[in-house]
């Protein structure tokens, strides 16, 4: 199907989600329309990004048309009829849910994520599936079973990981919003390399039920968008307290659309020391650029220390291998996912479906963790790490007692090469230096886009205290309302 | 923090992971440099401070009553079972 069929929805990919519902409302355009035209667009695009491992267009066109009569019965509601695309990690009832791996290549889940059921309930229409790294571990998007996602602003580059096929299709105007998890930056991270806007929230803000665990301590959902303000729109009908997830938090949900008109007089946004000391020059000049815009807004900058957070990457690469060992450990070739041909016993058949099911990665986060937590390591790692984990947690408690936001940048470099680093994990690994102190300690953070380096995108993260989602998205919708980083769009992607 | 092919397969005997002879000296090779990496946790001084239990301060695992909630899907469930009969999921022999 060619583009050129649809000459009055040519710009509709380019519509904000606020945009599109005023065009639903005003009965412009139908959900139906909006779907066909975004499934066409995927076709034309997605052989070239791999960003979708699925395609759901007959369910998309049926949860379309259920949108169409629910508007014309007279209902209303800011994702009514709004298309989006799934992170592969959230269960989608009858749909398969691969989670990047082979794993679970045949595997049709059962019932819906929490996630899913509430964008469901709210009108939004699945379009297809993102591609993503295996089981949520990776930084490039090159350990899916899939093969790597391009990033729409250089094909020959990765798009950051582990929510890579979420963060090149909203890149990319596949959809207005994708959902993704972050579990050491795999939403912010992302976000920054194909330059749109993701937001992590708050450990237990968002329901973790249906989203296939990784590590159980630090694993959160959030969203991608092309702004803040529509990020406000998506994450308020995606949070809330869920009975299904023991850690799932029982407060109420702020209005965060009513949040975005307030003033940023006064607010008090520090510069970590441990982020700019030996970042690269143009990377720090970004960096002060968004400061000096802050601060245009009224806002007070100041410098301060975290003092632990240098140790992030060392005591997540404890402690996240460690809970990944144990989540991975259900899957045994028994009850549901890959099994291996002809097991010999028992045993054979255990390590033979999970030596082949899982990828190189995924195989060596389990061995690190059931290293670190066997007998007679586990003082000396694990528990090690949880009393920095502290350290670092008591850092960010510490800073919030001074400033309201912290500002930096969202990864060391732009975008690089497929290939480049995928042979030497601590050096992929020392990708998510910026993002993974968040996760440590819980708190939200959000990466939007604040500029280029040789023609690619650049993330600005804003780090919040626990619950501090509607200030982290004021912040970013007032920098954006100054800016246009957040507006360009890949050369090539019209 | 250096390991030997021994201590490698010993860590993939207790994943339950086949490895191939092949990817062996990667594995030796790459999980020796993670550990070296994550090693510089032991200069650190954490004298007196507990290890985190929650990310959120005061936060305890919730419990349910202890109820059925759930209704029997066990057919949607063993569809994607490799192996099934009788509502049973198939293994190799266990006992001879």
């Amino acid at each position: 199907m060619s583009l050129e069929n649809h000459p009055k929805d040519a710009m509709l990919h380019d519509r904000s989600i606020g945009e599109l519902g005023a065009l639903l409302d005003r009965g412009e355009v139908s959900s139906l329309e909006l779907t066909r035209h975004l499934l066409a667009r995927i076709e034309a695009l997605n052989p070239v990004l791999n960003a979708l491992v699925s395609v759901t267009a007959a369910q998309a066109i049926a949860a379309a048309s259920l949108a169409d009569r629910r508007r014309a019965a007279g209902e209303s509601g800011p994702l009514l009829g709004i298309p989006l695309i799934h992170k592969d990690i959230f269960c989608t009832d009858g749909v398969r849910t691969s989670c990047g791996s082979r794993m679970l290549d045949n595997f049709i889940a059962p019932y819906d994520a929490t996630v899913v059921a509430r964008l469901k309930a709210a009108g939004a229409v699945m379009l297809g599936k993102a591609n993503m790294d295996e089981f949520a571990m990776g930084s490039s998007n090159e350990t899916s079973f899939y093969g790597p996602v391009k990033n729409p602003w250089d094909l020959g580059k990765v798009p950051g990981g582990s929510s890579g096929g979420s963060a090149a299709a909203v890149a990319a105007r596949l959809a207005p919003f994708a959902t993704g998890t972050d579990t050491g930056g795999s939403i912010r991270q992302p976000a920054a390399l194909t330059g749109v806007t993701g937001i992590k929230p708050t450990y237990g803000r968002v329901s973790r039920y249906g989203m296939i665990a990784f590590a159980s301590s630090l694993d959160q959902a959030g969203v991608f968008t092309r702004s803040a303000a529509d990020a406000a729109t998506v994450l308020q009908a995606m949070a809330g307290f869920d009975p299904r997830d023991s850690t799932s938090v029982d407060l109420p949900v702020p209005d965060y659309r009513a949040a975005l008109g307030a003033s940023l007089k006064g607010l008090k946004i520090g510069l970590l020391k441990e982020f700019s000391d030996g970042l690269e020059p143009r990377n720090a000049a970004l960096i002060e650029a968004a400061l000096e815009v802050f601060r245009s807004l009224g806002a007070e900058t100041l410098e301060m220390s975290l003092p632990n957070l240098p140790l992030s990457v060392p005591t997540y690469y404890v402690v996240a291998p460690a809970e990944c060992s144990s989540n991975l450990s259900r899957f045994d070739g028994v009850r549901f996912g890959y099994r291996c041909e002809d097991p010999r016993d028992l045993m054979d058949l255990y390590k033979r479906s999970r030596g082949e099911g899982f990828g190189a990665e995924v195989k060596r986060r389990i061995m690190t963790g059931t290293y670190v937590l066997s007998a007679g390591y586990f003082d000396a790692y694990y528990l090690k790490a949880q009393k920095v984990r502290q350290l670092i947690t008591n850092d960010f408690r510490a800073a919030f007692e001074r400033v309201d936001l912290l500002l930096g940048p969202t990864t060391p470099t732009p975008a690089f090469a497929i290939g480049a680093k995928i042979d030497d994990p601590v050096t992929m690994y020392l990708n998510d230096i910026y993002t993974i102190g968040a996760n440590l300690a819980g708190v939200p953070a959000l990466s939007m886009p604040g500029g280029f380096i040789d023609g690619l995108p650049m993330g600005v993260q804003l780090i919040g205290p626990h619950f501090a989602e509607a200030r982290l998205l004021n912040a970013a919708h007032q920098y954006q309302l100054a800016t246009d980083w957040h507006d360009r769009v890949a050369p090539g992607i019209t | 923090m250096s390991l030997s092919r021994q201590d490698v397969e010993k860590i993939a005997h207790l994943a339950r992971l086949l490895i191939s002879e092949q990817q062996m000296p990667v594995y030796v090779t790459s999980l020796s440099a993670i550990l070296a990496f994550v090693d510089q946790l032991a200069k650190v001084d954490t004298a007196g401070v507990a290890p985190m239990a929650h990310p959120l301060a005061g936060q305890t695992q919730r419990l349910r009553t202890d109820e059925v909630t759930e209704t029997d899907q066990h057919d949607k469930y063993q569809a994607n079972a490799s192996a099934v009969q009788g509502g049973l999921y198939l293994v190799p022999r266990v006992i001879e």
